[in-house]
């Protein structure tokens, strides 16, 4: 009787939208217009076809490919720095999450002038020490990785304290024994014990961050609106498009499915490791 | 560490004497060097952020970096600020979604933690398999049909169209069924002989034995609803109902665009509720915000 409100909200606000979304993947439904009809797997084959669609999830993939392991690495090696300190780490920690708390289109309209073509103080830097400028956010062969170095700067406080959090787990007396063993405190003793000891952290990490990754929009929506040229159009800001600016909730009904897809499957394997995880801190 | 501390001197094959205290004297600087250079770029816009606030626009392109003067051009700032734009408003819309949101969530999840926890049911592994299904699903899937339930309705452009396609949150159900769990049975037990009804224990021993497990959800809710884009953004239209970051959208690709001065105090104003929030309870910020890989 307990669980009978929020059973029943389950039902009407996940389960029958998500039958409904498989639905409306078959269909030519346009918001608005009366007479629709079964496409059978029309949409998925205008998926295949199209490139927007398909750059969507090429873009998407490469912003995944940038942001998970540049926010793993500077979040390993902040939390190694970090855990090796005697002082301060209270206040490091502090300055690298605050990123996390921040409402990014705030953040955005500062890293917009930051990065700024012509005005940016990054690109007067970049002047001065020779490399010249560089439209971070309006060349399109730039402007994904750019998004990517932002969305990075985002993730860093929280793979810094996952990271943490793995390190003050491993035993101490792993690090007495190999010393006895006259093991050194260096990269010695970092790559034999304290990396292969933070292997299961390291992937719950990952994985973790890839799905925040998968599902990057704020940053598109409030940079550079899938531009120039089409060159940040991301799945989900492909979704938003589709459905909520050109009405058409069939093919956005499909880029969902796919898009639920790939997120569920990273989702059921951190499902598998958080069991585990769920009572850190 | 204090083994090996006291047993390296004795090992004769170190005969580097006053080596590891000089070593790690460096270790210390370098280390302290790397983390002061990667926070000087993490906050870097926050710097930009409070210099431009405090200074008069045209200065800023000339000297983007440069200290502020004096006090009237952050008090022009301000003005401008609140005067174009309905900041108040905004701040209150956000304060009343996210109030909403999480008094919603909390009084649904609860109940059904509990049940699932330490009730006896049929289909109670059903629904538990159920709300795993759900945690994997990205928020954004099913909002699609509820868009199109809205829109039949007429509910879109409103404050139920913010608040209830977010009032369960199979993750509050999950992380609640976890730690309802570990609630001893005996005092459940003797509670019901003493004539507690199921709400009463519920709310007098259970909720209160969980309250650091609800600290850290409440921060994440508030946190992941207070700065959320995506669906404001879909289902609002009118500058009254917007939230902080949508109204922050409209400010920025408004007339204002260029005036840095006055979009920098609307985006110290809107981020500042959470980040102090966040420097007065860091230990349940960080931990409701990383505990919760999950949405």
């Amino acid at each position: 009787m307990l669980a009978l409100p929020a059973a029943i909200l389950l039902v009407v606000l996940v389960l029958l939208p998500l039958l409904f979304v498989f639905g409306l993947g078959f269909t030519d439904y346009r918001l608005g217009s009366r007479a629709w009809s079964f496409t059978g797997f029309a949409n998925y084959e205008a998926l295949l076809s199209d490139a927007r669609s398909r750059n969507a999830f090429l873009h998407t993939a490469m912003y995944v490919a940038i942001v998970t392991p540049a926010s793993l690495g500077f979040g390993l090696a902040i939390a190694l720095a970090i855990q090796a300190r005697k002082h301060f780490r209270r206040v490091y920690e502090v300055i690298f999450f605050l990123p996390v708390t921040s409402t990014f289109v705030a953040m955005a309209i500062v890293w917009q002038f930051l990065l700024h073509g012509r005005i940016g103080p990054v690109n007067q830097w970049l002047e001065a020490i020779g490399v010249g400028r560089v439209d971070f956010l309006t060349d399109p062969g730039i402007a994904l990785t750019a998004l990517a170095g932002i969305g990075t700067w985002q993730l860093i406080g929280q793979t810094t304290i996952l990271f943490l959090a793995g390190l003050a787990s491993i035993p101490s007396d792993i690090y007495d024994a190999a010393a006895l063993d006259g093991m050194g405190r260096g990269w010695d003793r970092l790559i034999r014990i304290t990396l292969p000891m933070l292997a299961p952290t390291t992937l719950f990490v990952a994985i973790t961050t890839s799905i925040t990754a998968f599902q990057v929009f704020d940053s598109v929506a409030a940079l550079t609106r899938g531009g120039p040229a089409g060159a940040t159009d991301t799945a989900l800001y492909r979704i938003y498009q589709e459905a909520y600016r050109y009405t058409e909730m069939g093919a956005a009904a499909a880029i969902s499915v796919v898009f639920l897809a790939v997120i569920a499957l990273f989702s059921l394997a951190q499902l598998a490791l958080t069991d585990r995880r769920i009572h850190y801190g | 560490m204090t083994h090996a501390a006291a047993i390296l001197p004795a090992n004769p094959a170190s005969s580097e004497g006053m080596r590891p205290a000089l070593s790690r004297w460096f270790g210390a600087l370098g280390g302290h060097a790397f983390l002061i250079a990667l926070a000087a770029v993490v906050l870097l816009p926050y710097v930009w952020m409070l210099l431009t606030a405090a200074r008069a626009p045209a200065d800023i392109f000339a000297d983007p970096f440069g200290l502020p003067t004096g006090v009237e051009h952050l008090q022009a700032n301000v003005a401008r600020a609140f005067d174009t734009v309905p900041l108040l408003r905004f701040m209150a819309n956000g304060l009343v979604v996210v109030t909403c949101i999480l008094f919603l969530q909390l009084a649904f999840a609860i109940p059904c933690a509990y049940a699932l926890a330490k009730g006896q049911f049929r289909g109670q592994k059903l629904l538990f398999a159920l709300i795993l299904t759900a945690l994997c699903v990205p928020i954004q899937v099913p909002m699609l049909p509820i868009y199109l339930a809205l829109a039949k309705l007429g509910a879109l452009d409103s404050y139920a169209a913010l608040i209830v396609p977010f009032a369960l949150s199979p993750f509050a159900i999950f992380l609640l069924r976890q730690q309802f769990k570990s609630y001893p049975d005996e005092i459940i037990q003797a509670a019901r002989l003493d004539g507690f009804s199921e709400a009463e224990i519920v709310m007098r021993l259970i909720v209160p034995s969980a309250r650091p497990v609800i600290a850290a959800f409440a921060v994440f809710s508030v946190t992941a609803h207070w700065n959320d884009l995506y669906w404001p953004m879909i289902v609002i239209t009118s500058l009254d109902k917007a939230t902080p970051p949508l109204g922050m959208l409209f400010f920025k690709d408004g007339d204002f665009g260029t005036d840095y001065g006055a979009l920098m105090v609307a985006a110290i104003v809107t981020v500042a509720p959470i980040l102090i929030a966040f420097l007065f309870a860091q230990r349940q910020f960080i931990r409701g915000l990383t505990m919760t890989g999950l949405r």
